[in-house]
């Protein structure tokens, strides 16, 4: 039984020596052609003249599609089909794709593509939230707006009052893999595709969209990706599509990838926000009434943009219950690249919101954030006694009075039933001795006049499910061969996560296996039909639980035959070692497979899965959003030099709650790589467009990922250990997103570390980049 | 088309390619051999990196930005080769698999080949050997797990294979082998690209797609890789790396040596010559204000004319330096002696980033009077360029820190910088002036670097 072990992701041997194949590295049949996109240089306007007679004229090339050439759907939108493949005469941002050579190879492509002479009657480009505003410039008929109760009434009926302004800035996926897609030409018009995607099911969809095929004509094969992080969701929908397009006409096979710049110029990104919001509440920062409002620039096209500003909202309140609360949002439309999923997709940014709010209040009173966090925490989980849940590992519980809470339900109306942060943050508070260091930073910044530390602990509660409800299912094709070998099938796709491994740990644990008897295989459309992308952080509680399904429909069937044929109880088979106990009667599992494939035994089944007790009405913005919680928090110590704001994260603790873990050494890896992700957005990953609507930070370097040395000195990482109370896949907990959303203990470490500095509140912005944190210092200390 | 002949993987091969095909490509898709990966093709992201050894040893390169007749007479292996023939792991590769140093997989390849290196060589600076390769999913926590527990794992016995094998390659006849060689080629063709380390003109071929004229190689000018040091000065050829440069100047000048530390990366430091960095003229180069700050001359040789400047005055404008058609850069003379330099790197990422300012100050102070002052900036300008009016107001003034606000109004007389994506202009202005403040406060033994603060 591997279920719950730390085994190494099911790639590793091939990651190490390069055996591991990506869309890219697929040998091609002969006459591969190959495509690039010629793209817009301006922000808005429309197409006066394109004149491709350079690029049709340039060495290698084979044909050069327009919109006019596509045969049938011109559209790679993954919502409202306003995005087309190629443009049609208006023009929507720098970089949008007007036409697509196709071309003997990659190179010749690119430098094709880059012949075109194209003529624009330019229109004013609406780029930033100030312009978008005044424009009315949006997506949907006006904000949406969650409440619930009289924020504005409690706020102003309170002790103290606070409000402010947050901007957050976008966030580029940087996956190492850049997009990439091959088509391969079949029978009868019918089309084989290999992408770098997170979502087979829609490129297939897609695909037979813009060839004019039903789904069966088209087949999408992903064995995995070099990253996805919510940017192969919708993203890849334009390669396979182009390439399915370019292959249908010219007869060959078709590949296309990115080139970095074009990547990262073309493909959306994280949406940027900015929060405005005012919060009322006592002397003990208890919070009494609480406005958000948040403002987003989506982009050109809609893509996932509401979802993910929806998202943000059901985020507003983070681990604290507000009994009067007001969310609005707006959804603004400015010309640059369609901003898409990433990683927690909108839901780190309605944190980073209710984060600040908390910070300011402790600011306003001289508090220790973390007590004004805890007083508004939500009331811990009851246990199954009736009683409060005890830590499950050992911590003091904090005093009754914190726990003893109004009734606990979000402003959007779920029940939050599974709440652990109290224990966890009493746990992770004293693993990382915070209190005593607290004191210490505060001694060391009274002796420093140059460097000043900061110290924050913030935590997550992250809401588990997609909210558009029909996503939340699964399939899965189980195999069980003669000779005793399982191969696995379901929609999830891999993109590094280790879900492959870990649902193969599911089949072995079923079928009582070793890892080595059982095969997962490529992710494939032809086999599980209308999967969901693999996003949300769903993976393996949905896929998991599909899996799960097939296996034991199979091992049922196996113990009946097996069973009848001894005249025993199917209930008495045991499968175990591998092997399988039927009675006194004990045989290899591949014995077992053999007899009853020879007893004529169906040895194949599907398995399906849908989420339970989840429904969600997304315009009222009421109903049971999410099947249950993941938790988690962490602490994080930054030291700032106050001449330059250059700064170092100096060490970081979290505590992770990620249920029955199916595979601790997976899900710390989730959290490390996670946590570095989120303080990267929040640091030094900062996207610029200048006046024109021209992103000038378009590779890696002039956009600053983390660098090796960029992740904490000391870094401690433990897991949070205990059942999901709901009955997910072996009651573990979705794992994706939430740790990304404890990179935000960074940037308020850094805001305690400003605020060292002088009186005032720093007020930080994110990305805190050196030029922020300078800036925040000068304004602390009356210099600016 | 030019031949270059070679180890790969252990075997001798030679490839017949464009003289700017790069090593990437020329994997991929003459070989495929596609374990090494396409990432930015730039030189930043490291997923291309392949290790390299000729007689200076192991190196690891990005495979991306380098030219084919780059590697002639050396041994690479790509992440393909550095598992043992037997198929047994490298021991950086059991490494990574035992602590769960790989997520995605596309950037491990490269990681694996700067690990081997590392092993190689010995060094276990591993946050500085790997602040080339960049990882999206792991955070880098296994990796550097991985890589510390490889470290006393015996060393696979190809390494020293491939060392004992570089003697038998050719050498390529299609290569100047001397400053005198390369000095005739430039005279008969003054329009000849020269390239040393190809980290900036790598670019041009793989993001500018520009087509280059006619090429000279420079690497196989040994005479151009000599750094030789007297009591008061050290020579530099134009063709030592900048690895090398910071290995020698560490003893003479370690804040100099600490900034070269952050520059590029371990891949492009290994590529990168102190010649490049000086003739591509770019106004943030991060050797130039260090060297100018120095008082460095500058070698240049035009057929049998050698001529000696300042190197200030070797950047006269953005994109104008003085060189004349043919000339080229033999040499640095950079006085030693100067114990209170120190040279500030300012970005948005310690590692691997291009500054958004760099800052150097040489100032002496004799009797609690400055009596000479030297400060030279890249980034603040079009070209790397001394802070003179800054300069004429400390000397002869007593250091401290009334001095040091006293001359604030003189840095906007020096620098009118620009905004960009690294930096807005007000940004660097005030930095540049709090740069002179942390010289000071550093004077006076008060700590100003976040990177020495240990917990």
């Amino acid at each position: 039984m591997s279920v719950h072990r730390p085994t190494p992701h099911d790639s590793a041997r091939l990651h190490v020596t390069g055996a591991a194949r990506y869309v890219d590295d697929i040998p091609t049949p002969a006459g591969c052609l190959h495509l690039a996109f010629g793209q817009s240089t301006i922000a808005h306007g429309t197409i006066t003249a394109m004149d491709l007679t350079a690029v049709r004229a340039s060495e290698g090339v084979i044909a050069v599609l327009t919109a006019n050439d596509l045969p049938h759907a011109n559209d790679v939108s993954p919502s409202i089909h306003d995005e087309p493949l190629l443009a049609t005469g208006t023009v929507h941002y720098v970089g949008q794709p007007l036409f697509a050579v196709v071309a003997t190879s990659h190179t010749a492509a690119r430098k094709a593509a880059r012949l075109a002479e194209v003529t624009y009657d330019t229109k004013p480009a609406i780029l930033t939230i100030e312009e978008a505003m005044a424009a009315n410039s949006r997506f949907e008929e006006g904000p949406r707006v969650y409440t619930r109760g009289d924020a504005s009434g409690a706020i102003d009926a309170s002790a103290h009052v606070i409000d402010g302004v947050i901007d957050m800035g976008g966030q580029e996926h940087f996956y190492l893999e850049g997009q990439a897609a091959l088509a391969l030409p079949q029978d009868d018009g019918d089309m084989v595709v290999h992408s770098s995607t997170q979502h087979p099911s829609e490129i297939q969809h897609k695909v037979a969209d813009a060839l004019g095929l039903p789904m069966h004509g088209v087949k999408v094969e992903v064995r995995r990706m070099g990253g996805g992080f919510g940017g192969k969701e919708s993203q890849g929908n334009a390669l396979a599509v182009a390439c399915a397009v370019a292959a249908s006409l010219t007869g060959k096979p078709c590949k296309m990838r990115y080139d970095r710049d074009d990547d990262m110029v073309i493909t959306g990104k994280r949406h940027d926000f900015r929060i405005s919001y005012r919060a009322g509440f006592d002397h003990a920062g208890r919070v009494q009434g609480i406005e958000f409002v948040h403002y987003t620039r989506c982009g050109w096209a809609q893509d996932l943009s509401l979802p993910v500003a929806d998202r943000a909202m059901l985020h507003a309140d983070n681990a604290y219950f507000f009994e009067n609360i007001r969310i609005e949002s707006h959804r603004l439309r400015t010309n640059t690249q369609s901003a898409t999923a990433f990683r927690g997709f909108g839901g780190p940014q309605g944190i980073v919101g209710v984060e600040r709010v908390m910070d300011q209040i402790a600011h306003h009173l001289g508090l220790d954030p973390l007590e004004v966090r805890k007083v508004n925490y939500y009331a811990e989980m009851e246990s199954a006694d009736g009683g409060l849940s005890a830590p499950r590992a050992a911590a003091p519980l904090p005093p009754e009075s914190i726990l003893t809470k109004k009734k606990q339900v979000t402003p959007y109306g779920q029940e939050v039933t599974d709440f652990v942060l109290h224990g966890l943050t009493a746990d992770l508070a004293a693993r990382c001795d915070y209190e005593a260091r607290r004191v210490a930073v505060a001694e060391w910044n009274a002796g420093s006049p140059v460097l000043k530390r900061g110290m924050a602990i913030t935590p997550v509660k992250f809401g588990i499910s997609f909210t558009l409800s029909h996503l939340n299912q699964a399939g899965a094709l189980v195999h069980v061969y003669q000779d005793g070998s399982v191969a696995l099938n379901h929609g999830g796709t891999e993109m590094g996560q280790g879900l492959y491994q870990k649902v193969a740990q599911v089949a072995s644990g079923v079928f009582g296996i070793g890892l080595e008897q059982v095969r997962l295989t490529a992710t494939d459309t032809s086999k599980v039909p209308n999967t969901s992308a693999t996003a949300a952080s769903s993976g393996s509680d949905l896929n998991g639980m599909a899996v799960l399904a097939a296996c034991e429909a199979l091992r049922a069937r196996m113990a009946d035959h097996l069973a009848a044929v001894r005249q025993g109880e199917p209930a008495d088979v045991v499968f175990e070692g591998g092997l399988v106990r039927v009675g006194a009667d004990e045989m290899t599992f591949c014995a077992a497979a053999k007899e009853c494939y020879e007893g004529r035994v169906s040895l194949s089944a599907t398995g399906f899965y849908k989420t339970p007790d989840i429904s969600w009405d997304r315009i009222k913005g009421n109903g049971r959003p999410f099947y249950y919680f993941a938790y988690g928090a962490a602490c994080s110590e930054v030291v700032i030099d106050t001449l330059t704001g250059e700064y170092k994260v100096l060490r970081t603790d979290i505590l992770h709650d990620a249920g029955r873990s199916l595979n601790p050494a997976l899900d710390i890896g989730q959290i490390e790589g996670g946590f570095v992700q989120g303080a990267g957005w929040l640091t030094t990953e900062e996207l610029v467009w200048d006046d024109k609507g021209r992103l000038r930070t378009h590779a890696p370097s002039t956009y600053k990922i983390p660098a090796a040395s960029d992740r904490p000195k000391v870094f401690n990482v433990a897991l949070f250990e205990g059942d999901n109370p709901e009955a997910t896949i072996h009651r573990s907990k979705a794992v994706g997103e939430p740790p990304f959303c404890l990179g935000i203990s960074v940037l308020m470490a850094l805001s305690d570390a400003v605020a060292a500095c002088g009186a005032a509140y720093p007020a930080l912005d994110a990305p805190a980049t050196p030029e922020r944190v300078l800036k925040a210092v000068m304004r602390v200390r009356g210099d600016a | 088309m030019m031949k270059t002949t070679f180890l790969l993987n252990g075997e001798t091969v030679t490839a017949e390619t464009p003289p700017t095909a790069t090593l990437l490509d020329w994997l991929r898709l003459n070989q495929h051999l596609t374990g090494t990966k396409e990432g930015c093709n730039e030189g930043d992201c490291g997923a291309c990196t392949v290790m390299v050894q000729d007689e200076n040893g192991p190196r690891a390169l990005n495979a991306c930005i380098l030219f084919m007749p780059q590697i002639a007479g050396k041994a690479i292996r790509t992440v393909e080769g550095i598992r043992a023939n037997d198929g047994a792991l490298h021991p950086v590769q059991q490494a990574m698999v035992d602590h769960h140093g790989s997520q995605c997989g596309f950037c491990t390849p490269g990681f694996i080949a700067s690990m081997a290196t590392a092993h190689a060589t010995g060094a276990t600076d591993f946050d500085d050997r790997l602040a080339g390769n960049l990882c999206r999913c792991t955070g880098y926590a296994p990796i550097i797990r991985a890589a510390e527990a490889a470290v006393d794992a015996p060393e696979p016995d190809w390494v020293g294979a491939d060392r004992a094998a570089l003697a038998a390659l050719p050498a390529d006849p299609e290569l100047p082998r001397s400053s005198d060689e390369l000095a005739a080629i430039l005279i008969a063709n003054p329009d000849t690209r020269i390239i040393a380390g190809g980290t900036d003109v790598g670019l041009w071929v793989t993001k500018q797609m520009r087509d280059l004229g006619p090429v000279v190689f420079l690497h196989a000018c040994k005479d151009l890789q000599q750094i030789t040091v007297t009591d008061t000065e050290m020579n530099v050829g134009a063709g030592v790396t900048v690895e090398t440069l910071r290995e020698a100047i560490a003893p003479h000048y370690p804040s100099f040596a600490e900034m070269l530390r952050r520059y590029g990366s371990t891949q492009v430091r290994s590529a990168a010559t102190i010649g490049g960095n000086i003739a591509n003229g770019s106004p943030i180069g991060d050797s130039p204000p260090a060297l100018i700050a120095l008082g460095t001359k500058l070698h240049m040789r035009q057929g049998d004319t050698r001529r000696t400047i300042a190197l200030e005055d070797f950047f006269i404008d953005y994109g104008k330096q003085d060189r004349h058609p043919g000339e080229f850069v033999e040499g640095i003379t950079l006085p030693l002696g100067a114990p209170d330099l120190k040279v500030y790197k300012i970005s948005k990422r310690f590692d691997q980033d291009i500054s958004a300012l760099c800052g150097a100050f040489n100032i002496t102070v004799q009797g609690g009077v400055i009596a000479s002052a030297r400060i030279a900036f890249g980034g603040m300008a079009g070209i790397p360029k001394r802070a003179s009016t800054v300069e004429k107001a400390l000397i002869g003034q007593p250091w401290t820190i009334g001095t040091i606000h006293a001359a604030r109004d003189a840095w906007a007389q020096d620098f009118t910088p620009l905004s960009d994506m690294r930096a807005s202009a007000d940004y660097r202005l005030e930095v540049a002036r709090n740069l002179l403040t942390r010289y000071f406060t550093e004077t006076q033994g008060i700590p100003t670097s976040v990177l020495e603060v240990e917990l």
